[in-house]
């Protein structure tokens, strides 16, 4: 301090190139995404306009766009929500025993080989779907109908090829374990050591302590996983297009032959053969898929944030 | 309910490394013990042993016997959780569980036992524990706020209160003041010494004014150079200590000569 009666100035921050080549990058980087979404948007909105303006008689199926595609997002979301219901509790068991319960090698070995699960293309798991899974689950099928057929979820006639609504939810469900399990696993490991070893001195079992103190503390990471094996259920194309058998409308029966398709799995099949306005309804269908995925993970964003207070980030 | 604490010949080890040798002491139920010496030197590790807290690091382990009621804690039958649930512990650093509000974090070991209590004894007991903790004035108005929102000092009675409302038997505190304001501390310490009537304190710390403040006994670790075991060098009334040291190496330590 000296004794100048100087105006209190405040002193600019000073600013080295590498602040604002690092500032501008990010700031670019961040810009680029909001752009790029933006993008697709429009693209998606002005390719699928023919399809809304036009007569309900001149689009595929003849009886409207609002017809085409209602059984598609029915199609898609219930393969989705099949292989969320399917996937997440297996993989926060996973999760759990890797990072709590599996001997050190073990744990190692086991995250690698679920990681590995992530790099399997999805047209290897389509075809291990028509091949090897779904001959697998026909006496199941047929099992579930004869005991459980009072549920329309099983209610049959059961599929003698077993390409039904629930082999492809189960295939759906291998292909995002690894992406729940991987985010699981690391929001576990970094469960705070005082939060743990709280629990441990209160006299909780490891089952206890992992009820306190990890499974709250991981519990928003957990929703941001499995919104993001969502995400990618919701889009995935191959392993749909060649797993499951379509033709029908809406359904809750899960077991039978016909099914309805998926917009992804929908897009890709039709795509080929399509002009002129059939591409604007498939494109439309498109859009319908971006403002579903849009709207979860908006709706993820309000679970995570509900109880922020409470949220352990404080 | 205070219980005395017998250890006899306690190693304890990380791994291959011994981290404490040859403790043999007493410890008097319905009183202070403290415990200090400089840092390294194996009193969080050997207040760690006495409730098996310790085991949590992988390769702990501990060799001799800690003997509370009669009861050997290192028998092959004796359950790491029983023991836990018959000591507490308060930490160096305040920490109530952030996902669980004021009320939620005092019940949370009683729930652990899985008795099923009344909603009326759940109340009675969360306030008669906050009370003993010396909390329930300040935060009597919002139980269902999140613990975490507390400051420091409160969070740190806030977690007093959670582990006196299981009626442990022993309450072992591990700095339990080292991240504190000094006005905080007095609160701790003031407890400390109501709490001595229920229960048997250790408590670890660096502040040699503390000790001689709240203790009745004083047990003064050291070890001879990095990489040897920490021991008990000196186990004494607390004034004794302070005044009339019979080791040496104690006198140099609190007269400030080293450490």
């Amino acid at each position: 301090m000296t004794a100048t009666d100087a105006p209190p100035t405040r002193p600019r921050p000073r600013q080295q190139p590498g602040d604002r080549v690092f500032a501008g990058s990010a700031k670019g980087a961040g810009i680029l995404i909001l752009v790029i979404l933006a993008g697709v948007a429009i693209f998606l909105i002005t390719e699928a306009f023919p399809a809304f303006t036009a007569d309900s008689a001149d689009l595929p199926g003849g009886e409207g766009l609002f017809s085409y595609v209602a059984p598609l997002v029915f199609g898609t979301l219930i393969a989705a929500v099949l292989a969320l219901i399917v996937a997440t509790p297996l993989a926060v068991g996973i999760a759990l025993f890797i990072t709590y319960y599996a001997p050190r090698r073990i744990a190692a070995a086991l995250g690698y080989v679920v990681d590995l699960l992530a790099a399997i293309p999805s047209v290897v798991y389509g075809f291990w779907g028509i091949f090897a899974l779904a001959p697998a689950m026909v006496p199941f099928y047929g099992w579930a109908e004869d005991n459980l057929g009072f549920l329309p979820f099983f209610a049959g006639p059961a599929s003698a090829t077993g390409r039904t609504m629930l082999t492809a939810g189960l295939v759906l469900a291998v292909m995002i374990l690894p992406i729940i399990s991987a985010i699981s696993r690391e929001v576990f490991s970094q469960a705070p050591a005082l939060h743990r070893e709280a629990a441990l001195a209160l006299g909780a079992t490891r089952w206890e302590m992992i009820k306190m103190a990890v499974l709250p503390y991981g519990k928003s990471g957990v929703i941001g996983g499995a919104m993001l094996g969502l995400g990618r259920a919701l889009g995935e194309t191959l392993a749909i297009a060649l797993v499951l058998s379509v033709s029908g409308g809406i359904t809750f029966n899960l077991i039978s032959s016909s099914n309805p398709s998926t917009i992804a799995a929908n897009i890709a099949l039709q795509f080929p053969e399509s002009t002129g306005l059939a591409v604007s309804t498939l494109i439309a269908s498109g859009l319908v898929l971006f403002v579903i995925t849009l709207l979860v993970n908006m709706l993820a964003r309000y679970v995570v944030n509900r109880r922020a207070d409470f949220s352990g980030a404080n | 309910m205070a219980k005395r604490i017998d250890v006899s010949d306690l190693d304890i080890f990380y791994g291959a490394f011994k981290a404490v040798e040859g403790v043999n002491v007493s410890i008097e139920p319905r009183s202070v013990t403290a415990l200090i010496g400089p840092s390294g030197c194996g009193k969080s590790t050997f207040l760690r042993s006495l409730n098996r807290m310790h085991e949590v690091i992988p390769g702990a382990r501990v060799e001799g016997k800690v003997v509370i009621d009669g009861q050997d804690l290192y028998g092959s039958d004796v359950d790491p959780v029983d023991v836990r649930r018959q000591i507490g512990m308060v930490f160096q650093r305040p920490n109530p569980f952030p996902t669980m509000s004021i009320y939620d974090n005092v019940v949370a070991g009683v729930r652990l036992n899985a008795k099923k209590m009344k909603k009326s004894d759940l109340d009675d007991l969360v306030e008669s524990s906050l009370q003993g903790a010396n909390l329930w004035n300040e935060v009597k108005d919002r139980l269902s706020r999140p613990g975490s929102g507390l400051s420091g000092g409160q969070q740190q009675r806030l977690c007093i209160a959670r582990a006196i409302a299981v009626q442990p038997e022993v309450l072992l505190m591990d700095e339990p003041c080292s991240a504190l304001d000094p006005i905080s501390t007095l609160a701790i310490e003031d407890l400390m010494t109501e709490l001595k009537d229920r229960f048997t304190i250790v408590i670890v710390t660096h502040n040699m004014q503390q000790a001689a403040r709240v203790s009745e006994q004083t047990g003064f670790f050291n070890l001879n150079g990095v990489g040897q075991p920490g021991r008990l060098i000196e186990f004494n009334p607390t004034e004794k200590i302070f005044s009339n040291p019979d080791q040496k190496a104690t006198e140099d330590y609190i007269s400030g000569r080293f450490g």
